[in-house]
């Protein structure tokens, strides 16, 4: 019997044969393969490799297959592989006006130079099932290529001095949120970091609220773009910049409005949020959240969740806050015995004191009174 | 032993970053010290912090406990002590007495530990004013300034309200008359083995990315009154497998009709007092 | 006697807008000095800038501390500034729920500071809590309910407990009766002049009300956009004040 309560070596054993067994299904269906998952659920391998913190479609893919589709737990695989990975170096910041675009949309003007570019997107989709299997499609070629390189639309604002400007002299070098912990209060750097490893479900929810009045918001959305962009590195033996590859990135900059104040004259204001491969509804949501997050920056109110930097950034990784929630599931019978033996101490001085006259029956297995060690 | 990664899974410089934090937070007892916390293959919350001391101070030749609720063979001690012998192919034991090196969750053994021990803690949530102060900034600003009243106001009002200091485990420390300090989420029956101990204890909290130590033979005072000193927890009973009197016990409930049996938490202690009156 | 606090061309300044403009006076111990003047006068900047909660755009305040050591307080650091609020200062706001603890009972927030300060006997606590809610014309039996529950008369006196149960030398009072009614700013008022006498306490109080300066204070800062424009015996300003902006406020007092 009490042999029985305890875990043990042998039942984790048999737990993940079991495992093991669900996560394959029926053997007559065929294993999936990675390149299935790549190609045909490329936005949840989007997701993972975004929220995972690692570029690698392959691993991504392979990662969802072993998770059985938990995206959290392909996600947490991911984080955990990266781990052991050896650290070559940084790459030069990204260039995002030279993305090759695919998409590329904008809220704030019927038309913009360019054009806008609606490229593969469920937004027209009539969210009707499709019963039958999908017939490859052909497409049809545009009437002209795209341009090389697009103007940001936020630029083009810019030249009029309607929107904040951001120095890139000013940017200092961002520290690595994986390699250092999170110190408060956060700088934007470090806090975008965050946001781009943070949850989707979390940023969204609490982007959602800063247009339900939860913040001071009005936001438009001033230029979606995704596509390909080139990835440099500069190693120290060269001393030159070397391209080593290209990965695709959806980027959002939405554009605030901002009534003046903490020596800010009045103008729009950005906020901002990228996202590794096709991740439209991440990077809209992290940039609402960045620009709420700045409201001690631009001297506005701070009341709203969304605006608290340790409560948004304390809670958005779904690493740390799946690992917790679910850490209730380890035995913690020590201290429910602690709290169980201070519970019955005080229901039975409650019951001294609500009946004098006859003392309560005898507890089960009554904890004697506390005693100086 | 898994080839692919490296001895004891992280790589060599980042348990170099580790054991400087390592050595910082043994310069400062019970000073919580910020780390470059890394993702393990083991959720948060799951003792992600002491894998990682650990990880940083196994050496081939040590020998390693793990205990969770004191116990060898719950199921989250059983899975470390599996992750170490697979990434590191060190010794695991099950006995007190002969390992070098104890990671534990939720209790310290009952066996006392002697000076060529450490004694790593899983750490949920390091900082014990937290329930008091949600901010982290406020916090480290009460820290620095040693500003501990609030800590009283808790210990007051419990008293005013239930005649005690309702707080039975994660009990509050002052670590060498300077940091509040929590000892993790051992009862406070196991806060007097705090109190200058022979051994070293390490504290890791992974998901708090913070790591605190309390250096050997350091006091440690359990925060009270005067005139309500700190109390531990003592039973009626003895332990109904080895007669103990002296350790803590775990209640298992029997039957369907709630029958109860007391028994020692410490698994290895229970066992070795068994042994002993076998022979 | 020497001065316990030197206020010497203070300005704080909110981007282009003055809160408050050169503004210098000496606060002696056992000295209750009153600032008076409208809402927006610059009374409630000059209290949290003397009382180093903001800093000053221009000028210097300087403190006496109990070992005689004079510190000049823009250059004290977060720990200083603290210790000071802790050991040597009190602050009684206006609403009272922004001074006190809500969410522990009326003994544990007059207690608070003792502990701070190092008490650790539960019993003695008690003791001085009770006796100071008595002080206050609390009953002690309510020592363990919640302020939550006690109207806003009693959570001002209250705070006035938890605030001088240290005992401190400089107390910092910001229009501690104006959001209470005036039977209520009566006892309030009464129940200070009290403890004024007997603790001989040394406190800067801001009011937009010239009674309560007539009340409390023998000297008295008339403030208008930030400057001081009469300062002087508060029965001076009172009786004959020089100032137009003083004989106005004087004059609606007497009209009113």
């Amino acid at each position: 019997m009490y042999v029985a309560v305890k875990g043990g070596e042998q039942a984790i054993a048999r737990s993940l044969e079991l495992l093991a067994e669900a996560r394959r299904g029926d053997t007559a269906v065929p294993e999936l393969e990675l390149a299935q998952i790549r190609e045909q659920l490329r936005l949840g391998v989007a997701r993972v490799m975004q929220e995972g913190s690692l570029y690698d479609e392959e691993l991504a893919a392979l990662a969802i297959r072993q998770a059985a589709g938990d995206m959290l737990e392909a996600i947490f695989l991911l984080r955990a592989y990266r781990t052991t990975l050896p650290r070559f170096g940084y790459t030069e910041p990204l260039d995002t006006t030279t993305m090759r675009v695919h998409r590329r949309v904008s809220g704030t003007f019927k038309d913009v130079p360019g054009g806008q570019v609606l490229g593969p997107t469920y937004d027209y989709t009539q969210r009707l099932l499709e019963f039958d299997a999908t017939q490859p499609v052909a497409i049809q070629p545009a009437d002209a290529p795209l341009p090389g390189c697009m103007p940001r639309v936020l630029d083009l604002l810019d030249a009029e001095a309607l929107i904040e400007r951001i120095d890139a002299g000013d940017d200092p070098e961002p520290m690595d949120l994986t390699r250092e912990p999170l110190i408060f209060p956060a700088d934007r750097a470090t806090r975008l970091q965050n946001l781009a490893r943070g949850d989707e479900g979390f940023l969204l929810g609490m982007a959602y609220s800063t247009q339900r009045g939860y913040a001071e918001s009005h936001p438009f959305a001033g230029e979606i773009r995704m596509g390909e962009v080139d990835v440099c590195v500069c190693p120290e033996e060269l001393g030159f910049t070397i391209e080593i590859g290209a990965i695709k990135l959806t980027e959002c900059q939405m554009i605030n409005q901002f009534h003046g104040g903490n020596g800010v004259p009045p103008q729009f204001t950005r906020g901002y949020g990228l996202s590794m491969g096709e991740g439209e509804r991440k990077a809209m949501s992290m940039a609402l959240v960045d620009r709420a997050l700045r409201c001690d920056e631009l001297g506005e109110p701070n009341y709203a969740p969304a605006q608290n930097q340790e409560f948004v950034l304390s809670h958005s990784d779904s690493v740390e806050a799946s690992g917790f929630v679910q850490h209730l599931k380890l035995p913690h019978y020590v201290d429910f015995q602690a709290e169980l033996s201070l519970l019955r101490t005080l229901s039975a001085q409650h019951a001294t004191a609500q009946v004098d006259v006859q003392p309560a029956d005898a507890e089960p297995a009554r904890m004697a009174e506390e005693v100086q060690p | 032993m898994t080839p692919s990664y490296n001895f004891a899974f992280l790589d060599e410089d980042t348990k170099r970053m580790l054991r400087r934090a390592l050595l910082k937070a043994v310069a400062i007892p019970g000073y919580q010290v910020p780390f470059g916390s890394r993702e393990m293959p083991l959720p948060y919350g799951w003792g992600t912090g002491g894998i990682q001391v650990t990880a940083a101070l196994l050496g081939r030749d040590d020998i390693l406990k793990v205990i969770d609720q004191g116990a060898d063979d719950t199921t989250n001690a059983v899975n470390i002590r599996r992750f170490f012998a697979r990434v590191a192919g060190v010794e695991t034991t099950e006995h007190t007495v002969d390992a070098s090196l104890i990671q534990t969750r939720h209790r310290i053994p009952e066996t006392p530990l002697r000076e060529d021990q450490i004694l790593v803690f899983q750490v949920p949530e390091p900082e014990p004013l937290r329930t008091l102060e949600p901010r982290e900034a406020e916090t480290r600003t009460l820290h620095a300034l040693a500003d501990y009243g609030l800590m009283h106001v808790k210990l007051y009002e419990d008293i005013a309200q239930y005649g005690h200091i309702a707080t039975s485990y994660d009990y509050p420390v002052l670590v060498d008359d300077r940091f509040l300090t929590s000892p993790s989420p051992i009862p406070k029956f196991d806060n007097p083995k705090l109190d200058r101990s022979p051994a070293l204890m390490l504290f890791g909290a992974g998901r708090e990315k913070r790591l605190y130590a309390i250096p050997p033979y350091t006091k440690v005072e359990s925060l009270a009154f005067d005139d309500h000193p700190f109390e531990i927890q003592r039973w009626e009973h003895r332990c109904e497998l080895c007669g103990s009197a002296e350790s803590y016990l775990d209640e298992v409930i029997v039957d369907d009709r709630g029958s109860r049996m007391f028994v020692c938490s410490d698994t290895d202690f229970c066992g070795d007092r068994r042994a002993e009156a076998q022979a | 006697m020497s001065a316990l606090l030197q206020v010497r061309g203070l300005s704080r300044h909110y981007g282009q807008r003055i809160g408050c403009e050169d503004v210098s006076f000496d606060l002696h111990p056992g000295e209750l000095l009153c600032v008076v003047g409208e809402s927006g006068s610059g009374k409630s900047t000059l209290l949290s800038t003397v009382a180093a909660q903001l800093a000053p755009s221009a000028g210097t305040v300087r403190y006496r501390q109990r070992d005689g050591e004079w510190l000049e307080l823009g250059t004290l650091s977060e720990a200083d500034r603290r210790r000071l609020a802790r050991e040597e200062w009190g602050f009684v706001t206006q609403n009272p729920r922004d001074g006190l603890r809500l969410n522990v009972s009326a003994g544990a927030n007059v207690a608070e500071r003792l502990m701070a300060l190092g008490m650790r006997n539960y019993s003695q606590l008690r003791g001085i809590a009770r006796s100071w809610l008595e002080r206050v014309e609390i009953d002690a039996a309510r020592i363990d309910d919640a302020p939550t529950s006690f109207s806003g008369g009693m959570q001002q006196r209250l705070q006035i407990a938890r605030t001088l149960v240290t005992q401190p030398r400089l107390v910092f009072m910001d229009e501690p009766t104006a959001g209470l009614d005036v039977s209520v700013q009566a006892r309030i008022l009464d129940l200070l002049r009290g403890l004024v006498n007997e603790l001989g306490l040394a406190a800067v109080m801001v009011t937009h009300d010239l009674a309560v300066a007539r009340l409390l204070a023998a000297r008295t800062i008339v403030m208008q956009g930030g400057r001081v424009v009469e300062t002087g015996l508060t029965d001076q300003i009172l009786d004959d004040p020089q100032h137009p902006y003083t004989q106005l406020l004087v004059s609606s007092v007497l009209t009113t």
